[in-house]
């Protein structure tokens, strides 16, 4: 087979011929859509898993890497430029370079999704750290608290618009993200979008997998947005 | 031997296979022709880089010029948000998949999904960089008798352009990254062989997924470059943020907001 041929496999377009009705027409379809629903199912949970999931890696990794370097300032630079390399390897290089290690599947997509968060949820949250007034910090060790006790009683509470604006921050371009994890094997909304396995590929297809993710993303935004509300009620006195 | 010296030894032969991919060409997996070696990358490389080039083109000529307009009057704050986030929120695969659905497979079809990629950063950057600049230095240059056009041109733009090279630099950086899905639309980049297995064999995928990374990460530094090369000579006297830092403990009495 010749790589044209191969590239125009790859293509917006019904192959199956046991599909019969709208989708063989290459339409939007929304009635064949709502009635095989189902098919949307599985990859629609897939990719809320790996945004989560990255998510749920990422924070923890990066939340610690940020109170070190806010602890020991000459580590702002060196995880800097770390994250930052892990942050420009396109994703799709990364799903590939990790095969030979860890195989083909969600193992492989986690790694890649959440080495790319990083540097996203640590800038935030050093922003975030780095703005509490110097005065409220001097107040805090006034008050007799320890460094811990300064860290999450006041200096967190405080970061929490930064923090929270980095979670949504890489919320989204998770979410973006993550259609591309059917490449590794991990499917995901991107399976439906260009083969969904069982070569049934039409053009509503691809709008419907397009707004599923578009939507997701702005889940998770909300999601977040309504968590920082319910944690940090002292902001809701004159915020937008 | 354990199991994980298996695993290293044998990815390292992967990565031994994927590199050789790069610098000599093999048979392809169906024994038909040959693939790989300098000659085809080079190809890929340069198709590659047009599909790149002519979208980060396309972004600056429409996100630039529209940032310094709107950052000038101070307008369209709203939209400079709403920009960057909607630009965040959709899928780069799922553009390009929309665009192929309904025309086609072409070249124009990927710039234009690339293009809209790297809007956002640059017209978000170019926005605050005009914007960030000190309100009393223009007024200052007001007061000295110049005009709006030169204020944006010989004040405004000179400040801004260490955050509009660092918005080219995220763009042009996930442009690179993103044009490697090309490919599943038809058109040929670095991307093929990490899609067309079928030809390229795991080779040529670990090769081309090197070959990305590296190019990726050149772009970036090249770019970082650029940018510091672009910053006026007053803004990077060095102590910029220690001179900062230490302003700020000498004026203790700052407004802080009551919680």
């Amino acid at each position: 087979m010749s790589l044209p041929a191969v590239l125009a496999q790859s293509s917006i377009k019904p192959r199956d011929r046991s599909v019969t009705g709208c989708p063989q027409n290459n339409d939007l379809c929304p009635g064949w859509i709502a009635d095989n629903v189902d098919r949307y199912v599985d990859p629609f949970v897939r990719h809320v898993e790996l945004t989560a999931l990255a998510l749920a890696f990422g924070f923890p990794i990066a939340f610690a890497l940020a109170v070190l370097a806010y602890r020991r300032r000459w580590l702002v630079g060196p995880i800097t430029a770390t994250t930052g390399i892990l942050y420009t390897l396109p994703s799709l290089a990364v799903f590939f370079l990790l095969q030979p290690v860890t195989g083909r599947g969600i193992t492989t997509a986690t790694i890649a999704l959440t080495s790319y968060t990083l540097l996203i949820l640590f800038r935030n949250i050093m922003l975030g750290l780095d703005n509490v007034p110097a005065e409220i910090k001097d107040a805090a060790r006034g008050q007799g608290l320890s460094a811990n006790q300064q860290l999450f009683r006041v200096e967190l509470p405080l970061a929490a618009p930064e923090i929270f604006a980095g979670l949504r921050i890489a919320a989204t371009t998770t979410v973006g993200l993550a259609t591309l994890a059917f490449l590794a094997g991990a499917g995901g909304l991107g399976e439906p979008l260009f083969d969904g396995g069982d070569g049934i590929v039409f053009r509503g297809n691809v709008v419907f997998c397009g707004l599923l993710c578009v939507l997701l993303a702005a889940l998770f935004d909300l999601v977040f947005l309504l968590v920082q509300r319910l944690a940090s009620p002292w902001q809701r006195v004159g915020t937008a | 031997m354990s199991a994980p010296t298996v695993i290293a030894q044998g990815a390292l032969e992967q990565f031994g296979n994927g590199l050789k991919f790069l610098v000599s060409s093999n048979t392809d997996e169906y024994g038909g022709g040959q693939v790989g070696g300098p000659g085809e990358v080079w190809d890929l490389l340069s198709k590659h880089l047009e599909l790149s080039g002519f979208a980060v083109l396309i972004a600056v000529v429409i996100a630039v010029p529209l940032g310094l307009w709107l950052g000038h009057l101070g307008k369209g704050q709203f939209a400079a948000s709403t920009v960057a986030n909607v630009g965040r929120a959709v899928p780069a695969l799922g553009v390009a998949a929309f665009l192929f659905a309904y025309l086609g497979p072409s070249k124009s079809n990927v710039i234009i999904t690339l293009a809209l990629l790297a809007i956002p950063p640059l017209f978000t950057n170019t926005y605050v960089g005009i914007r960030q600049v000190d309100r009393d230095v223009v007024d200052a240059a007001r007061g000295m008798g110049f005009g709006g056009f030169r204020i944006l041109l010989r004040l405004e733009l000179p400040m801004a352009l260490p955050l509009i090279f660092g918005g080219l630099r995220t763009a042009a950086v996930s442009v690179v990254a993103t044009a490697t899905i090309a490919p599943l639309v038809g058109v040929q980049s670095l991307g093929t062989p990490l899609i067309a297995r079928g030809v390229y064999g795991s080779a040529g995928q670990i090769g081309a997924a090197i070959a990305v990374a590296l190019l990726a990460i050149f772009c970036e530094l090249l770019f970082a470059g650029l940018q510091r090369a672009v910053t006026p000579k007053g803004l990077k006297l060095g102590g910029e943020q220690r001179h900062k830092r230490r302003a700020l403990t000498l004026t203790p009495t700052r407004k802080v907001q009551t919680p």
